[in-house]
């Protein structure tokens, strides 16, 4: 059964229709890719998937429960954690601070139990602060966890970043361009990490690229939206010699062979 | 992190007695009280206006008016309604509930003003403050443009001290709880804070009401200490210097909030035979913040006994 599916969904800005039948589904622990030439619309299908935009027409649906019209925090706390295109760390705090708020949904403690400081807020404190290191130790972040997050390099942001998604126990994750800025060898690093985190953390991963060796390689299916519009979907190799995706997105330039 | 706590509350209590004690034995005089009374309730304002401004990001121009409907209301407990109950039961009752009332002002005007960002939010709360003070000019039962008068002085140091130090304390303590993670969040990115499962309406208008209550509180202080209420004393002059003192020590750091209220009722004090002057100086000095340490003094961080031992480290490492 599919854990994401959404069917026929539709956002239009105005006159302007930014993606139309969209129409995707992710299996459970499925790592899926989504592609596209830029302004096809697939940030808008995330935020759509995010809650960020309302759709305008279709569904979208979680583990079989629709959640069209839900605020993000709520899609958040029902399993959808996502990364930004251009990091969005809270670049002033420190790096265990960045992650110990993604566990904030999940503290029992009241505002009056914070503020009078009793034993259940210390303990679940020192639950948090033992979670977020231990998290941070699996990403190689723990020996920079009292370090401010935006004096990290860029490689450690992304990492942090995706470290933190983690942190809300998400059962979907979505990565928006996670390679962007990177050079080969992070981007094979980052290739290995995601599949990594897949299998580790059990999830299902929803993927969207630039970097066509990093989606080829790593995703098991690839869906290309151009215009708005789902134009293709299948495994790596079906993508690769589809003539639709090869006229809309890989264009002549791209040598195929150099690939394989 | 016990110790910690240790040495702030030995700290505060030492420094209460000892000011309490001068001030019995005549060595303060009537009119330091009083100023040392304004400094412990200004740390108050500024330390709760931190929290919505500096904490939580939401920059909010409405503190006099939550001031004057803590003040106004407190005072009708104690003046209007004498209830049969002894000062030292009235006053802190008076004080709860003005500053209920300035709370429940806040929780219903910052619902729909929250959802405005930056300078939008600024204008309505500016709009806010002075709605508030000009319904206190019409209001006859409080006396109107005329004021309200023969409110009974029960203000004194050791009572605004202690309440000073419990609302710094339970500030400090909702800034340190995963709660007040949430607020800081919202502050750094509301779009990450969002993502990571944080309702953020939910944080901001909690930390509008947070330091709206206490606010109130300050103004019953503030009217019990006067003994007048008069709209003009809580104008949008008094919110600016306020904001003041919250950039100055730094937005978002608690110590610093603490440490500008002191120093600039103190510098108001000094000042008052060059009244004219002062508010060219207050100008200036916003300039010159702004200029060469636009964090204001200490940034988001806070003063402790660790940059103390920083600095020893620092200099011990030198002369080696």
């Amino acid at each position: 059964m599919a854990i994401l599916e959404t069917s026929n969904l539709v956002k239009t800005f105005g006159g302007l229709t930014a993606v139309s039948k969209f129409d995707i589904y992710l299996n459970e622990g499925e790592l899926i890719g989504l592609i596209g030439p830029n302004g096809a619309g697939k940030t808008t299908a995330f935020n759509m998937l995010t809650g960020v935009y309302r759709p305008s027409s279709g569904s979208i649906k979680l583990m079989g429960e629709s959640i069209v019209g839900q605020k993000p925090y709520e899609i958040t706390q029902k399993g959808i954690a996502r990364t930004f295109q251009n990091i969005r760390l809270f670049k002033d705090l420190t790096v265990v601070d960045n992650v110990k708020i993604a566990y904030h949904q999940n503290v029992k403690y009241g505002v009056a139990t914070g503020i009078l400081q009793t034993k259940q807020y210390v303990d679940e404190e020192a639950e948090i602060q033992q979670k977020a290191v231990a998290l941070l130790k699996i990403f190689n972040l723990d020996h920079k966890k009292n370090e401010l997050s935006k004096n990290l390099p860029y490689g450690e942001q992304r990492r942090l970043e995706i470290a933190r998604a983690l942190a809300t126990n998400p059962k979907v994750l979505l990565l928006d361009e996670p390679a962007a800025g990177m050079n080969p060898q992070e981007t094979h690093d980052l290739m290995e990490m995601i599949r990594w985190i897949r299998d580790q953390f059990k999830l299902t991963i929803l993927l969207i690229e630039h970097d066509m060796s990093l989606v080829m390689n790593v995703c098991e299916r690839i869906y290309v939206l151009d215009y708005g519009k789902i134009i293709a979907h299948g495994c790596p190799e079906d993508i690769r010699t589809n003539p639709k995706v090869i006229e809309a997105y890989l264009g002549e330039e791209v040598d195929l062979s150099a690939e394989n | 992190m016990n110790k910690k706590k240790l040495i702030f509350i030995t700290g505060a209590v030492a420094v209460g007695v000892v000011v309490q004690l001068l001030i019995s034995s005549g060595v303060i005089n009537p009119y330091f009280a009083q100023i040392l009374t304004l400094m412990s309730m200004y740390a108050i304002l500024a330390t709760s206006l931190n929290l919505i401004n500096g904490i939580t990001g939401q920059f909010s121009l409405g503190h006099a008016g939550f001031m004057a409907l803590g003040g106004y209301f407190s005072a009708i407990l104690t003046t209007k309604l004498a209830l049969p109950l002894p000062n030292f039961l009235m006053f802190p009752l008076s004080l709860l509930f003005g500053g209920l009332v300035a709370a429940a002002a806040g929780f219903l005007v910052g619902l729909p003003t929250l959802r405005l960002r930056g300078d939008y939010l600024a204008i309505a709360t500016l709009g806010l403050g002075e709605i508030i003070r000009v319904m206190f000019v019409n209001w006859k039962y409080v006396g109107a443009a005329a004021g309200m008068k023969g409110i009974p002085g029960y203000t004194n140091f050791l009572w605004t001290y202690v309440i000073a130090v419990f609302s710094i304390l339970i500030i400090v303590n909702f800034i340190k709880s995963s709660h007040g993670r949430a607020c800081i969040s919202i502050r750094e990115d509301e779009i990450a804070a969002e993502t990571m499962g944080i309702n953020t309406t939910k944080y901001k208008v909690m930390a509008f009401v947070i330091g709206a209550f206490f606010a109130g509180v300050a103004g019953g202080i503030f009217g019990h200490l006067i003994r007048l209420l008069h709209p003009n004393s809580f104008t949008f002059m008094v919110s600016v210097e306020i904001l003041l003192m919250v950039v100055l020590g730094g937005l978002g750091s608690i110590t610093g909030s603490i440490a500008a209220a002191v120093f600039l009722t103190g510098l108001t004090e000094a000042l008052r035979q060059f009244s004219d002057l002062r508010m060219i100086i207050y100008s200036l000095m916003l300039i010159v913040i702004m200029l060469f340490r636009p964090q204001g003094l200490l940034g988001t961080r806070e003063f402790s006994l660790d940059m103390f031992s920083k600095f020893t480290k620092k200099a011990e490492k030198a002369e080696r």
